[in-house]
């Protein structure tokens, strides 16, 4: 094992080469990197949110509410349906995540259970012709309507699918630093944000869900009716948002979404002088946004942000053209704020926020610098100690965990695997267990020497037999950090990456690269003895 | 000549090691108890990652008193408050609370904040972090969770590798290790936090590492002396990894002093906890994974060992 075989030599030369163009941009003055060509690496090593500072916001999707919000869809579309097919019905109303109706005339069950197969509910993703309500005829009339038990997980993967979307448009139109935007499990968002230690910004255009109506107001309704709780069905009394505004009676179904709108701006009235919203519906919005003003004229709707009116207008004129405008009570800001969320779409749900985690960045410069002593203060005793220890072949390993250490920091600036806090640990642990790795070489060298053999050959079987356990101890290394690249959060991954690399480098720096240093000396001294034995 | 000083080491050591293994089990049995009773009474202290709540980092061009700050901390009326200063550095304090059940966490937090900050001239405090129960309770399981399967297939491995024997040897000692870990961090009230979970796995890691080399050699000591009684040759086998295992220890606690030492507040738990793991898991190697071995026997050559019974009249 000891001959200088050509590829032992050159993957030496290389690996160290390798380690130093790859981790020299992080020991670099930033100036100094600039200047350099760009065929030069500049990669810096990935510090993670607890090291540079920032901002970790973790959203849940709020699934029972889109689910109570598409069961009360489903009960003004099963309403307009029947009263459209002119199919008398009566009881309607849901209960317990299930849509109950009856039908009156009995002649017509059946005609209504198709029908309502038909135009209820939409396809189900992922399987081909099927759909995500069901229809039961209980007898008697009465018929049952519910979400199939898929549609439930696919609302709520869709529902990621267009937040995370949504959000991105938010963040790209604040033209903030760039965060990252993630998927977390069936049902969460992670939003890591480095850098920025004040989130508050970034609550304010995630946290609403920017869910734009337009609802006619149910004029029939009185003050008295309302106080007395006599709402008629598809109905419903909303609050306003400004504090002191009156709830007022509105349709439930509403008009026009915000969905059709193609654009929003904030913008001045030119006779008020009053910051206001702007917004042009395009397409089929803009139709149907014409026909109801056209149809309504004289007539009161309300405007309808996440359940609360802004304003509840009256159309004095059709509006063939789409556009109109927001007044309200606003500022230029917030009147900028929600033509912002307008333009990039609503959220599908509301979005409730979990967990919110912000390092300072003079924490994170503490602890990088914390880390760095500690590491250095960890690295230059092992170097002195393993001298001591071992003499030259103590020098050997110290420069094997140099070339180690090298490696490793270029290989994650490389591949921007992000450096957390325990990775700094983790670092420290590698750094320990590769030497163990000399070590047990080394220890298994004096014992054959002590059994008789010559220096060249103990020196060979150490290393041979020596190459048991130490691929027996990173295999187990490799399990644990597999477990915790698996199961664990953002820190914790970083700890796996750190600790795997190291695995890797370890077990090539220890033995290849000791080996060849060992094998040169062999060459060039012809010892009689082992330093060691 | 003393450099290189490996050769202070004895070359060959006699020690009995297995002679003290009862001593050893009687204390080990103590301090799980010991473990136990504190671990059930007292419990672990619990960070912000496994109980929710709030964290929160000031910081002042100036020192910061400790005590005025938790005397105004305590005056928000937040719940539970926790005021560590000195936090890295002396202008720097880390409060903690927890939230009121059922309210609004991040508005409360943000209520304390602002509350403190009046008091506190020139004080600035990042946002707030807010951990809520839903996700602290999915965080502890998941921990554990991880831990479980860790061990489950690393004595999978060591089975398939050695011998069942050996393998419920090394969990044996690894779940020794895990509770005197768990148990120091409660005696102690250590916050137990994500990263503690990181740093019970390098113990679990560090252990099995020491379980794994000892196995090797004992392996091969089995092979290589097939009449010599077990007792002998694990008392063998461990004299002569014993060089191995003063210098990989020294080694990786010389590393890891450096951290405890220089490394603040962040690093200190999760530092103290793997040097402790060091300690024990060596420990473990000899006096709780050989012995159960001796216990229950090994199979050598073709035939089953006769287990042989620890105390005296066996001595052979």
């Amino acid at each position: 094992m000891l001959t200088l075989s050509r590829w032992k030599v050159t993957a030496v030369i290389l690996s160290v080469i390798f380690g130093i163009v790859f981790s020299l941009p992080n020991m670099l003055p930033q100036k100094t990197l600039d200047a350099l060509p760009g065929w030069v690496p500049h990669q810096k090593l990935n510090l993670g949110l607890d090291l540079q500072g920032g901002s970790y916001l973790l959203y849940e999707v709020d699934t029972d509410a889109l689910r109570a919000e598409r069961l009360t869809n489903m009960v003004e579309d099963v309403r307009t349906t029947l009263r459209n097919d002119q199919i008398e019905f009566g009881e309607l109303g849901e209960a317990g995540g299930i849509v109950r109706v009856r039908i009156t005339d009995p002649g017509k069950v059946d005609q209504a259970v198709s029908l309502l197969r038909r135009s209820i509910g939409g396809p189900l993703a992922g399987a081909i012709g099927g759909r995500d309500t069901s229809v039961a005829n209980k007898g008697d009339g009465r018929l049952e309507l519910s979400f199939v038990p898929e549609a439930a997980k696919a609302d709520a993967v869709k529902a990621v699918d267009q937040s995370i979307e949504t959000i991105r448009r938010r963040i790209d139109a604040l033209g903030t630093k760039e965060p990252t935007i993630t998927k977390q499990g069936s049902n969460r968002i992670v939003i890591q944000a480095a850098g920025e230690s004040d989130p508050a910004r970034l609550q304010a255009v995630i946290g609403q869900t920017a869910k734009l109506t337009f609802q006619m107001v149910d004029e029939t309704v009185s003050q008295e009716d309302m106080i007395a709780g006599r709402i008629p069905p598809g109905v419903v009394v909303i609050p306003g948002t400004q504090p002191g505004a009156p709830p007022i009676p509105v349709a439930k179904r509403a008009l026009v979404t915000g969905e059709d709108l193609v654009t929003a701006n904030q913008e001045f009235d030119s006779q008020s002088g009053q910051a206001v919203v702007a917004f042009r519906f395009g397409g089929s919005g803009a139709r149907k946004f014409g026909d109801a003003t056209t149809r309504n004229v004289g007539k009161r709707f309300a405007i309808v942000l996440d359940g609360k009116y802004i304003s509840d207008p009256r159309i004095n004129q059709p509006l063939p053209g789409g556009s109109g405008v927001i007044t309200g009570n606003f500022t230029p800001e917030s009147a900028a704020e929600l033509a912002l969320l307008l333009r990039s779409g609503a959220l599908p749900a509301k979005l409730n926020l979990e967990e919110q985690r912000t390092v300072g960045a003079e924490l994170g410069a503490d602890a990088v610098r914390a880390g760095a002593i500690s590491l250095a203060i960890g690295a230059a005793a092992m170097f002195v100690f393993i001298i001591l220890a071992y003499g030259l072949f103590g020098i050997f390993a110290a420069l094997a965990l140099v070339v180690n250490v090298l490696l490793i920091i270029g290989i994650m600036s490389m591949t921007q695997a992000t450096l957390t806090f325990p990775g700094i640990a983790g670092l420290i642990l590698t750094l320990a267990v590769a030497v163990d790795a000399n070590v047990l070489i080394y220890e298994r060298m004096r014992d054959e020497a002590a059994a008789g053999r010559s220096p060249m050959s103990a020196a060979d079987t150490g290393f041979r037999r020596a190459m048991v356990s130490i691929m027996d101890a990173n295999i187990t290394s490799l399990i644990s950090a597999a477990i915790m690249f698996g199961f664990g959060s953002g820190p914790i991954k970083g700890f796996a990456w750190t600790l795997s690399i190291g695995v890797f480098t370890s077990v090539f720096t220890a033995i290849i690269i000791t080996q060849v240093l060992i094998g040169w000396w062999f060459k060039t001294a012809r010892p009689k003895k082992l330093p060691i034995a | 000549m003393a450099w290189p000083l490996i050769r202070l080491i004895p070359r060959q050591t006699h020690f009995r090691f297995v002679k003290w293994a009862p001593v050893a089990a009687a204390i080990s049995a103590l301090l799980i108890a010991g473990s136990c009773v504190s671990f059930f009474t007292q419990g672990l202290n619990l960070g912000i990652d496994f109980k929710g709540g709030v964290a929160m980092e000031a910081r002042m061009p100036t020192p910061i008193s400790g005590d005025a700050l938790r005397t105004v901390a305590r005056g928000t009326g937040a719940h539970d408050v926790q005021v560590q200063d000195n936090f890295g550095s002396p202008n720097a304090a880390m409060i903690r609370f927890l939230p009121t059940a059922g309210g609004d966490a991040i508005a409360e937090a943000n209520r304390v904040k602002a509350e403190i900050i009046s008091k506190f001239p020139g004080m600035t405090m990042p946002a707030p972090s807010v951990i809520g129960a839903k996700v602290s309770g999915e965080l502890l399981m998941g921990g554990f969770k991880a831990l479980g399967i860790a061990l489950l297939l690393m004595l999978g491995y060591i089975w398939f590798r050695f011998q069942w024997q050996f393998g419920v040897g090394a969990v044996v000692a690894v779940f020794h290790d895990i509770i005197l870990t768990l148990g120091l961090l409660s005696v102690l009230q250590i916050e137990f936090s994500m990263t503690s979970i990181a740093a019970l796995l390098t113990v679990i890691g560090y252990s099995m590492n020491e379980k794994v080399i000892t196995f090797d050699r004992l392996k091969e000591n089995l092979r290589k002396y097939k009449t010599t009684p077990l007792r002998d040759i694990i008392d063998l086998s461990e004299n002569e990894r014993l060089s191995r295992t003063i210098i990989t220890g020294s080694t990786a606690l010389l590393a890891l002093g450096g951290t405890m030492v220089f490394g603040g507040p962040v690093l200190f738990p999760l530092v103290f906890t793997m040097t402790f793991g060091i300690l024990i898991g060596t420990y473990s190697s000899v006096y709780i994974a050989l012995p159960l071995i001796l216990v229950w026997g090994v199979k050598r050559g073709d035939e089953e060992a006769t287990p042989i019974k620890l105390g005296a009249g066996t001595r052979p």
